[in-house]
C-alpha cells in the first residue's frame, strides 16, 4: 500500500510569493494600465479587480534560441494524403508556416490578459497619489463590525448567561432525570409524623423504616442531580456584524468650459475617484452625482460628463443651485450623507462669485458633510501660487466660506500628488468615526 | 435457480470499485491490485509510491514552479502561473489529471476533482509507468539523484530565502534571471554530473564557501609572466597551456561562470549552482519525452485492459478510462487546425505497441527490419530492454518500423529559409522509410536540436574579455534581440565583455561576431 498524504487543506496560494514578485517586477507597466482605466474607466469601476494586459517591458525570459528565418531544417510531419517526394509546396506568407512545429497554436503573449486584486489595484492607484501608509490601511479595510445577537451557545462568558434559556434546559432535564420535587420528600415526611404519632405496634414501625429509608433515597438522588447543572447553562452568541451605514451621495461638479484641457480633466477624475473611494469605504450605499456647467449647469452621465465640451462662460453658481435643487428633490438630509466634489480652474464672472457664497453659507454648507474644492492650475504656476492668498475670483470667494465652515476644503492642484492633502482632514477623523461605531 | 444473480453477484464483487466517487480505502485496494499485476505480469520494477491528493489550485501552482513541489520564488514562476490559470480559466487547456516527480519515494499527485475510474487510471499511468521508468532508465539512473532531489530543493528554497534576506531581493533577482537565461547551456551533455547529497551539501557549504573565499586563484594572476618563461614559449603555446587549466572549451556555460567568474560573491555562485543542478535535473526529462509517456501510457493501457479482462473494473468504468485514454493519444494531422506538434503520449504507445506486435506476429518486413526481435514471442523482455537502455533519439532510430510510419503516414518537409517553398524530401515509401525514421530521430536529440554554444577563450591578461562560440549547424543562427539579451546577462555574471562567434560546423568559418561591447 503506498503513503496517502491528503494536501488539499493546505494553504493555497502556494504561489503568491511568485506573484507578488512578478507584479514588482512588472510594477511601472502595470501603473501604467491602471492610470488609463483610471482615465478611461468609471469612477466607481476603479475600486475593484482590473484586467490588464500582461507586461513586456522587464518580464522577458531571453535564451539563446534559433532564428526562424534562417537556415535549413526538416520537418517531420504526420498524416500525408498527397504528397509524393519532391513536390513543392509554396510557403504561406507572413512567417511561421504550415511546417513550423506549432502553426497557429502558438498564441501570441500579447493576448494574454489577467486579473488584479481590487488591493493591488489600490496599491498602484496610490503609488501615484503617495498616500500615508494609514491612510491606504484605512482604505482598504473593510467596515467594522458591530456584535449583534445571535441564537445562544454552550460556552461563552458568564455575562452573557442567559438565565430563561438556561432555566428551560435545567427543568427538562430535572423531569427527565426524575429529580424528586420537594413535595415529594414533604409528603413522606409527613406520613412518618403521622405514622410516629400513632401507637407504635410490629406493622407501623416496618413501615416507617421503609418510608425514612425512601426518604433517605430520593434525598440522595435530589443531592446527586443538580438543580443546575453545567450542561443546562446558555450563553447569548453574539455575530459580528457590518454596521449598517447610511448612504452617501456625492456631488461632482465640473466647469467644462473650453478652458479644462485633457490635464485637468484627468486630474480632476483622479480627484472625484479619491473621494469616492473614500466614500465606499465608508457608506453601504454610494450615489455619484455628475453635474456639469458652463454658464448654465447641468446633471448628466458619466461619460458625458467626462467627454464631452460644451463652449459658453462660466457661471459657478449656477451648478451649486443644480446641486441645491437635487438635493431637496432626491436626496433628503436625514437619509443622505451629502459630500460634494468640485473641479474647475477658477474662472467665474466676478459678479457670480458673491452668489456662490451666498449658496454656499446660507444653504449647501448647511447640508454637506463635506466640500471639496480644487482648482486645477498650470504646474508652471504652482510655485506662484502655492502659497499666496490672492488667485482667481473664484478662490478668493472660496477662502472667505473656508474661514467659516471648517467641513470646507479648498486646494489648489497641479499634479496627482497634491490632491491626497485636500482629504487629509477626512481621512484623519477616520479612526475617530470607528471607535465611536 | 437464482444461479443468473448469483453469478453477477459474484462478479460485482470482485469489482475493485463501482461508482464514480473515490475514497483513500478505495484507492489503496487499486493501487494494490494494480502494482501486485504490474510487476507480476509486466514485470516493472518501481520506486515505493507516495500519493498525494491535490486541488486544482494546487495542481496550477505545481505547473509554474517547473512542477516541483518545493521550489524558490522568482517573478518567472508568477508570470508562468498566470499564464497556465488564464488557458485553464479560458479552457482552452485542461489541467493534467497527475503529476509525478522523480524522487525516491516517488511523488504522484492525484486530482481531487478526478472520478475513481480516472484515479486508477492515473495510479496504473504515473504510480507504475513513470515510476518504472524513472527507476529503470539509464538517464536518470546516471544523471539524476531520485533520493537526493528534494532535500535538495528544501536546501535550495531555503538558502535563496535567506539569501533574499541577507542581500535583497533585487540582487537575488539580478543572479537568477541571469541564471536562468542560460539554463539551456547549464547542463553537462556529456560527462555525468556528480550525485548530490543534499546533507553534506547544507553541512560543506560554508566550509567551502569559506575556503573559496579565502583561496586564491592562479589563473588570475595579474603579475605579467617573467621574463625567462615569456621568451621561450610561443603565443600558441600560451594559449593552449591556457585553455587546460581552465578546461577549455566548455559547453556547460553557468558551470564556467560559476567556477571563474571573479565579479561573483560566494552566495552568487552557490545560486548559479542551484540553478545549474536544478537544469541538470531535468535533462533526462527532456531527452525521454516519448519514452516516458509512452511507457506510462502503454503500462496503464495494457494493466486497465487487464484489470477489465478479470472482471476488476466495470464497463461504465473502462468506458470512462478508454475515453480517457484517447484524449490523451488523440493526434491531428498535420494541416488539421488542431495540430500543434506529434504527440509524444501517441508515438510513444504506438511504437511500444508495434514493438508487442512484432515480437508475437512479425511480417516478412519487420523480419527484415528488426531480425533480432521480431517473432521473439516475448515483448515484455525487449520493451524492458528498450525502457532501461533508450532516449527518444536512440529508440526512434533503432524501433521505428516501417508499418509505423505507413500508418502515421509520415513525410519529411524540407525548409530552406530563402526559399519560397518547401520541398517534400521523403514520404512513407521504400525510398523514404529509413530517412523519415533517420530524421524523427534526429529532431528528438536535445542535444543536437538546441544552439551549441560554449566558452572557447579567456583573455587573461588582457581585458578579460570572454570569448564564446556559437556552431552553426545547416546554417541556422541566432535570433537576434533574444541573443543579445542572453548576451547581457553572461556580460552581468561574468564582470567583463563577451563576444559571441558564429563558426559554420562544416567550413569553420566566422559567419558573424556579437560583442557586448556593441551593445
Amino acid at each position: 500500500m503506498p503513503i496517502f498524504i491528503d494536501r488539499r487543506l493546505n494553504p493555497k496560494d502556494k504561489s503568491l510569493g511568485n506573484r507578488q514578485r512578478f507584479l514588482r517586477r512588472a510594477r511601472e507597466e502595470l501603473k501604467r494600465s491602471i492610470r488609463d482605466h483610471v482615465r478611461t474607466g468609471r469612477i466607481a469601476d476603479i475600486d475593484r479587480e482590473h484586467a490588464v494586459p500582461m507586461p513586456r517591458k522587464g518580464t522577458s525570459e531571453p535564451t539563446f534560441s534559433d532564428a526562424k528565418d534562417s537556415g535549413r531544417r526538416q520537418h517531420i510531419l504526420p498524416g500525408n494524403k498527397t504528397f509524393t517526394a519532391g513536390d513543392l509546396i509554396p510557403k504561406p506568407s507572413g512567417g511561421g508556416g504550415a511546417g513550423s512545429s506549432g502553426p497557429g497554436t502558438t498564441e501570441s503573449e500579447d493576448d494574454f490578459r489577467f486579473v488584479l486584486s481590487r488591493e493591488e489595484v489600490l496599491d498602484l492607484f496610490f503609488e501615484d497619489l503617495e498616500l500615508p501608509d494609514l491612510v491606504k490601511l484605512n482604505l482598504k479595510q473593510i467596515l467594522s463590525f458591530k456584535p449583534r445577537r445571535a441564537g445562544f451557545t454552550a460556552s461563552g462568558t458568564p455575562t452573557n448567561i442567559n438565565v430563561g434559556r438556561t432555566m428551560r434546559h435545567s427543568h427538562g432535564r430535572r423531569i427527565a432525570l426524575k429529580r424528586p420535587k420537594h413535595e415529594e420528600l414533604d409528603a413522606i415526611a409527613r406520613q412518618i409524623a403521622e405514622l410516629e404519632s400513632k401507637p407504635p405496634d410490629a406493622a407501623i414501625r416496618e413501615r416507617i423504616v421503609a418510608l425514612r429509608e425512601e426518604l433517605d433515597r430520593l434525598e440522595r438522588r435530589r443531592r446527586r442531580i443538580a438543580y443546575v447543572d453545567p450542561v443546562d447553562i446558555r450563553f447569548n452568541r453574539f455575530d459580528p456584524q457590518p454596521i449598517p451605514n447610511a448612504s452617501a451621495v456625492m456631488f461632482c461638479l465640473m466647469d467644462v468650459s473650453g478652458s479644462m484641457g485633457e490635464r485637468e480633466k484627468d486630474l480632476a477624475k483622479r480627484f472625484f475617484v479619491l473621494l469616492h473611494l473614500f466614500l465606499t469605504r465608508r457608506y453601504e450605499r454610494t450615489d455619484i452625482v455628475f453635474i456639469r456647467h458652463t454658464h448654465e449647469a447641468k446633471e448628466v452621465d458619466e461619460h458625458t460628463f467626462f467627454y464631452h465640451t460644451e463652449s459658453g462662460g462660466t457661471v459657478v453658481s449656477t451648478a451649486l443651485e443644480e446641486m441645491y435643487r437635487i438635493i431637496e428633490k432626491r436626496y433628503p438630509v436625514a437619509e443622505w450623507n451629502i459630500y460634494a466634489a468640485q473641479a474647475s480652474d477658477g474662472d467665474n464672472f466676478a459678479t457670480d462669485s458673491e452668489r456662490c457664497i451666498e449658496l454656499l453659507d446660507g444653504k449647501l454648507m448647511r447640508l454637506c458633510q463635506y466640500f471639496a474644492y480644487v482648482e486645477i492650475i498650470d504646474e508652471r504656476e504652482s510655485h506662484i501660487f502655492g502659497t499666496t492668498e490672492n488667485g482667481t475670483t473664484l478662490w478668493r470667494a472660496y477662502s472667505e466660506v473656508d474661514e467659516k465652515w471648517p467641513n470646507f476644503q479648498i486646494r489648489r492642484i497641479a499634479a496627482p500628488a497634491d490632491i491626497y492633502p485636500v482629504f487629509r482632514e477626512l481621512f484623519a477623523r477616520q479612526p475617530a468615526l470607528r471607535k465611536n461605531a | 435457480m437464482g444461479r443468473g444473480p448469483m453469478v453477477s453477484q459474484a462478479r460485482k464483487s470482485e469489482l475493485l470499485f463501482s461508482g464514480s466517487d473515490w475514497d483513500f480505502r478505495k484507492l489503496a485496494r487499486v493501487y494494490d491490485e494494480i502494482e501486485a499485476i504490474g510487476i507480476d505480469e509486466l514485470r516493472l520494477d518501481i520506486y515505493p509510491v507516495q500519493m498525494e491528493v491535490i486541488s486544482s489550485e494546487q495542481m496550477l501552482d505545481a505547473y509554474s514552479s517547473v512542477g516541483m513541489p518545493l521550489m524558490y520564488r522568482h517573478w518567472s514562476f508568477g508570470k508562468h502561473f498566470l499564464y497556465n490559470e488564464l488557458l485553464y480559466r479560458k479552457g482552452a487547456r485542461g489541467l493534467a489529471y497527475e503529476l509525478v516527480i522523480n524522487s525516491n519515494p516517488c511523488i504522484v499527485y492525484l486530482m481531487e476533482e478526478n472520478t475513481m475510474a480516472l484515479q486508477a487510471l492515473v495510479t496504473a499511468h504515473a504510480a507504475l509507468g513513470h515510476n518504472h521508468f524513472f527507476k529503470n532508465n539509464h538517464l536518470f539512473r546516471q544523471w539524476t539523484d531520485a533520493g537526493g532531489i528534494l532535500s535538495y530543493l528544501d536546501f535550495a528554497k531555503s538558502y535563496i530565502t535567506r539569501c533574499e534576506e541577507r542581500h535583497g531581493l533585487a540582487a537575488v533577482e539580478a543572479v537568477l534571471d541571469s541564471a536562468h537565461a542560460l539554463m539551456e547551456q547549464g547542463v553537462f551533455r556529456y560527462h555525468r554530473p556528480p550525485k548530490l547529497s543534499s546533507e553534506q551539501q547544507r553541512e560543506g557549504l560554508r566550509e567551502r564557501l569559506e575556503y573559496e573565499e579565502r583561496s586564491y586563484n592562479d589563473l588570475w594572476r595579474t603579475l605579467p609572466p617573467s621574463p625567462e618563461t615569456g621568451k621561450t614559449e610561443t603565443d600558441g603555446n600560451v594559449a593552449a597551456e591556457r585553455k587546460k587549466s581552465l578546461n577549455l572549451p566548455e559547453e556547460n556555460l553557468l558551470y564556467f561562470l560559476e567556477k571563474n567568474s571573479l565579479v561573483l560573491e560566494p552566495w552568487q555562485r552557490e545560486i548559479i549552482r542551484i540553478v545549474r543542478v536544478i537544469a541538470q535535473y531535468f535533462y533526462p526529462q527532456r531527452q525521454t519525452q516519448v519514452m516516458n509517456e509512452g511507457c506510462a501510457t502503454f503500462v496503464h493501457y495494457t494493466l486497465m485492459n487487464m484489470l477489465f479482462d478479470r472482471g476488476r473494473i466495470s464497463e461504465g468504468a473502462m468506458i470512462e478510462i478508454l475515453r480517457n485514454h484517447s484524449n490523451v493519444i488523440f493526434q491531428p494531422a498535420f494541416d488539421d487546425p488542431r495540430y500543434s506538434g506529434i504527440n509524444p503520449y501517441a508515438l510513444g504507445l504506438d511504437m511500444m505497441q508495434d514493438i508487442q506486435r512484432i515480437s508475437t506476429e512479425p511480417t516478412a518486413e519487420d523480419r527484415d527490419w528488426f531480425p533480432d526481435i521480431a517473432g521473439r514471442g516475448d515483448w515484455r523482455d525487449t520493451l524492458l530492454d528498450a525502457w532501461a537502455n533508450h532516449r527518444d533519439e536512440s529508440f526512434i532510430r533503432q524501433y521505428l518500423s516501417p508499418a509505423l510510419i505507413r500508418k502515421w503516414r509520415l513525410f519529411v518537409l524540407s525548409d530552406t529559409a530563402d526559399e519560397p517553398h518547401y520541398e517534400v524530401a521523403s514520404i512513407h515509401n521504400e525510398r523514404g522509410y529509413s530517412k523519415i525514421r533517420s530524421a524523427l530521430a534526429q529532431s528528438y536529440d536535445v542535444g543536437a536540436s538546441r544552439p551549441d554554444i560554449q566558452v572557447v577563450d579567456v583573455d587573461l591578461l588582457g581585458d578579460r574579455h570572454l570569448r564564446l562560440q556559437h556552431t552553426v549547424k545547416d546554417n541556422i543562427m541566432l535570433e537576434g534581440e533574444s541573443r543579445d539579451a542572453t548576451l547581457r546577462h553572461i556580460r552581468r555574471l561574468w564582470g567583463y565583455d563577451v563576444s559571441l562567434a558564429a563558426i559554420d560546423a562544416e567550413t569553420g568559418a566566422m559567419l558573424s561576431e556579437r560583442s557586448t561591447k556593441e551593445l
